[in-house]
C-alpha cells in the first residue's frame, strides 16, 4: 500500500478530476439518491398526502381533526407520550448516575468495564426477546415473582402473610408500569453510552478551580459541571424519548397489543383499518413523524453545542 | 471522608446497573431450564431447535439477512467511495438521509411501503417473490444507518484518492478499483457493518409481520403467545447471537459505532 501512495502521476490525475464540473460529479451518488427517493421519500410523501385527502382523493383537513375527536387516537398518543417521557426521564437519571459512577465516581475497575460492555449489549437488546426476558423474570410465574412470593411470615391465626407477592399487591407486567420497567432495560444503557463521553470530557482543572475558590462539591456540580453538561443530558434524553416513542416490537410481544401505544394502533390500522378511515391512519402516522422530527432537530442542535466544548 | 462518601454513592449506582443487567438475564436463563417439572434441563432449547417452523423461519431470516448485506454493500460501497473521491460536498445530505430510518418509526415506514407499492403499477405484495424484493429493500433501508456509518468510518482511515490514482495509473477500471483495491482495505469495516445488519434483520418483527413473510420475528411472537418456556429459551439464544455479533466487532475493533442494533 505504501508504494502506491507516492505516485508521480497523481498530481496530473488530481488536476483532471478537479477540472470536471462539480455537478457531473454527483452522477456517482445519483443511483443511491434515486433508491432513497423511490423507497423512502415516496412512501413518506404518500402518507403525508394521504393524511390530507378524503376517500375520493380530494384535499381535506378533516383527517387531522382525528387528533381532537377520536378517543382512541387521543388515548394512544397520551399513553405513548407518557411512557416515552417516563422512561426517558427515569432512564436518563439512572443512566446519568451510572455513567457518573463509572467515570468521575471511581467505581471499581472491573465493574466499570462490565457496565460499559453490557450497556452496549443491552442498548442493542430490544424487540421481542427483551419482552420474553421480562416475562420470564417478572411475569405471573417469573423468576423474581416466584422468589418474592416465597418470602412469607407467619401471621395471626396460623395464616401466613406474603408481603412481597407482586401480583397480589397490584403489580402487573402487562401494564404501563411493566412496559416502563422493560423499556428501562435498553433506556438507561443508551444513556450510559451517550453521556459517558461528556462526563469524561469534564476537565480536572475545573474541579480544582472550583475547589481553590472555596467551592463545595455542591457548588462544583450546580454551578460548573451541570451547566456544561446540560446540553448533552438533554440531548441524550431526547434520544431516549425518541427510541421509546418509535418502539413497537417489545410492546407487541409483551402485551399482545393490549396497551394502546400509537405504534400499536398504527399496526392495527395496517392490519384492518380499525379507525374505519384509512386516511385518518395516515394522519396518525404523520403525527408520529412530526414528533420524531422535532426530537431529532432538537438533538442535533444540542449535540452541536456539546461537541463544541468537548473539542476545545 | 468526603471522597469516601462519594465512592459509596458511585458504588450504589454501579450495583444498581449490574443488578438491572443480570437479574433479568439470570431469571430468563433459570426459567428457560425449567420446562421439565422438578429438575433443570435443556428441554426448552431442544423443543425450540427441533421445531421445523423455527428452523424454516430462522433460515428465511438468515437468508434475507445475507441478501440484505449483499445489496447494502453493493449500494453503499460505490456510493460512499464516490462521495469521498468526487463529491465531498454531498456528505451533509448523505448523513441526513442515512439517519432518516431513526426518525421514521419502522411501523410508519412499513405503512408507507405497503400503501405505495401494494397497488398498481408494481404490485410488489402480489407474489411471495415480489414481496421478498420489497422486504429486502425495507431491510436495506432500516439497517442503512449502520452500514453507512461502518463503511464511512472505514473509508475515513484510508487514502481513497491516492489509492484510486495509483490503481488508475496501473490501468484499472472502476470495477477493479472497487473490487481489488477499496474492498480489501475495508473488509473489517464491512464485516462490522454486515454483522449489525444481520442482527437487525434476524431480530426484525415489523416488516416480516406486516408483509406476511415467514420471518423469525413473527414466529417468535406467535410462540410467545402459545407457550411458556420456549420464549425464554429463544430470548437466551437471541442474547447469545447478539453477543457473538458484538464480540466479533469488538474483536476486530475498527471504530464502528454499534450503539443500537435491533429495531424495536
Amino acid at each position: 500500500m505504501s508504494e502506491t501512495i507516492a505516485n508521480p502521476v497523481s498530481t496530473q490525475v488530481i488536476r483532471r478530476t478537479r477540472s470536471s464540473s462539480s455537478l457531473r460529479n454527483w452522477i456517482g451518488v445519483l443511483p443511491f439518491l434515486l433508491f432513497i427517493a423511490i423507497f423512502l421519500v415516496l412512501p413518506s410523501i404518500s402518507l403525508f398526502v394521504g393524511a390530507f385527502q378524503d376517500h375520493l382523493g380530494h384535499f381535506t383537513l378533516a383527517n387531522i381533526t382525528v387528533f381532537l375527536r377520536d378517543t382512541y387516537v387521543l388515548k394512544s398518543y397520551s399513553i405513548s407520550l407518557t411512557v416515552s417521557l417516563i422512561t426517558s426521564l427515569l432512564g436518563g437519571v439512572m443512566g446519568f448516575f451510572i455513567a457518573y459512577a463509572i467515570t468521575v465516581g471511581n467505581a471499581p475497575k472491573w465493574m466499570r468495564s462490565i457496565i460499559l460492555s453490557f450497556s452496549g449489549l443491552a442498548a442493542n437488546f430490544g424487540g421481542v426477546p427483551l419482552a420474553f426476558a421480562f416475562i420470564a423474570t417478572l411475569g405471573h410465574t417469573g423468576f423474581l415473582t416466584a422468589i418474592f412470593r416465597g418470602i412469607c411470615f407467619p401471621a395471626a391465626g396460623g395464616a401466613q402473610t406474603c408481603p412481597f407477592d407482586l401480583y397480589q399487591n397490584g403489580f402487573n407486567l402487562y401494564s404501563v408500569a411493566g412496559l416502563t420497567l422493560t423499556y428501562l432495560y435498553f433506556q438507561f444503557p443508551l444513556m450510559v453510552l451517550t453521556i459517558t463521553p461528556a462526563l469524561q470530557g469534564l476537565k480536572k482543572e475545573w474541579l480544582e478551580a472550583s475547589q481553590n475558590l472555596g467551592g463545595s462539591s455542591y457548588h462544583y456540580w450546580w454551578h460548573v459541571a451541570l451547566p456544561i453538561l446540560w446540553p448533552s443530558i438533554l440531548g441524550s434524553s431526547i434520544l431516549l424519548f425518541a427510541s421509546a416513542f418509535g418502539a413497537y416490537a417489545t410492546a407487541e410481544a409483551l402485551t399482545g397489543g393490549s396497551i394502546y401505544l400509537v405504534t400499536i394502533l398504527i399496526g392495527q390500522e395496517i392490519r384492518g383499518d380499525v379507525l374505519g378511515n384509512p386516511n385518518e391512519g395516515y394522519a396518525l402516522a404523520l403525527g408520529m413523524i412530526l414528533i420524531m422530527a422535532v426530537c431529532i432537530i432538537g438533538y442535533t442542535i444540542l449535540h452541536r453545542q456539546t461537541t463544541r466544548w468537548l473539542k476545545s | 471522608m468526603k471522597t469516601k462518601k462519594r465512592n459509596m454513592w458511585a458504588l450504589f449506582w454501579a450495583i444498581v446497573a449490574l443488578l438491572y443487567f443480570f437479574v433479568p438475564l439470570y431469571g430468563t436463563l433459570d426459567f428457560s431450564l425449567r420446562m421439565e417439572r422438578g429438575r433443570l434441563s435443556l428441554m426448552a432449547y431442544q423443543v425450540v431447535l427441533s421445531d421445523p417452523q423455527f428452523l424454516a423461519s430462522f433460515q428465511y431470516s438468515a437468508t434475507m439477512g445475507l441478501i440484505t448485506i449483499l445489496v447494502s454493500v453493493l449500494i453503499f460501497l460505490p456510493t460512499i467511495y464516490w462521495m469521498y473521491l468526487r463529491v465531498p460536498e454531498a456528505r451533509p445530505l448523505m448523513e441526513i438521509i442515512t439517519i432518516l430510518p431513526f426518525i421514521i418509526p419502522v411501523i410508519v415506514f412499513a405503512f408507507g411501503l405497503i400503501r405505495t407499492f401494494s397497488g398498481p403499477p408494481l404490485q410488489l405484495t402480489l407474489t411471495p417473490f415480489k414481496t421478498d424484493i420489497l422486504i429486502t429493500i425495507g431491510y436495506v433501508i432500516i439497517s442503512m444507518p449502520y452500514m453507512y456509518r461502518a463503511i464511512d468510518a472505514g473509508m475515513r482511515t484510508i487514502d481513497v484518492r491516492s489509492l484510486t490514482e495509483a490503481a488508475q495509473s496501473l490501468g484499472s477500471n472502476w470495477f477493479q478499483i472497487l473490487y481489488s483495491v477499496i474492498f480489501p482495505n475495508l473488509r473489517f469495516a464491512i464485516l462490522s457493518g454486515s454483522l449489525i445488519v444481520f442482527a437487525t434483520v434476524i431480530g426484525e418483527l415489523i416488516l416480516g409481520d406486516f408483509l406476511v413473510r415467514p420471518a423469525l420475528g413473527p414466529y417468535m411472537v406467535q410462540v410467545g403467545r402459545d407457550t411458556a418456556y420456549q420464549p425464554a429459551a429463544m430470548a437466551m439464544l437471541s442474547w447469545g447471537l447478539t453477543w457473538i455479533c458484538l464480540g466479533i466487532i469488538q474483536f476486530f475493533g475498527r471504530g464502528v459505532n454499534s450503539q443500537e442494533i435491533v429495531s424495536r
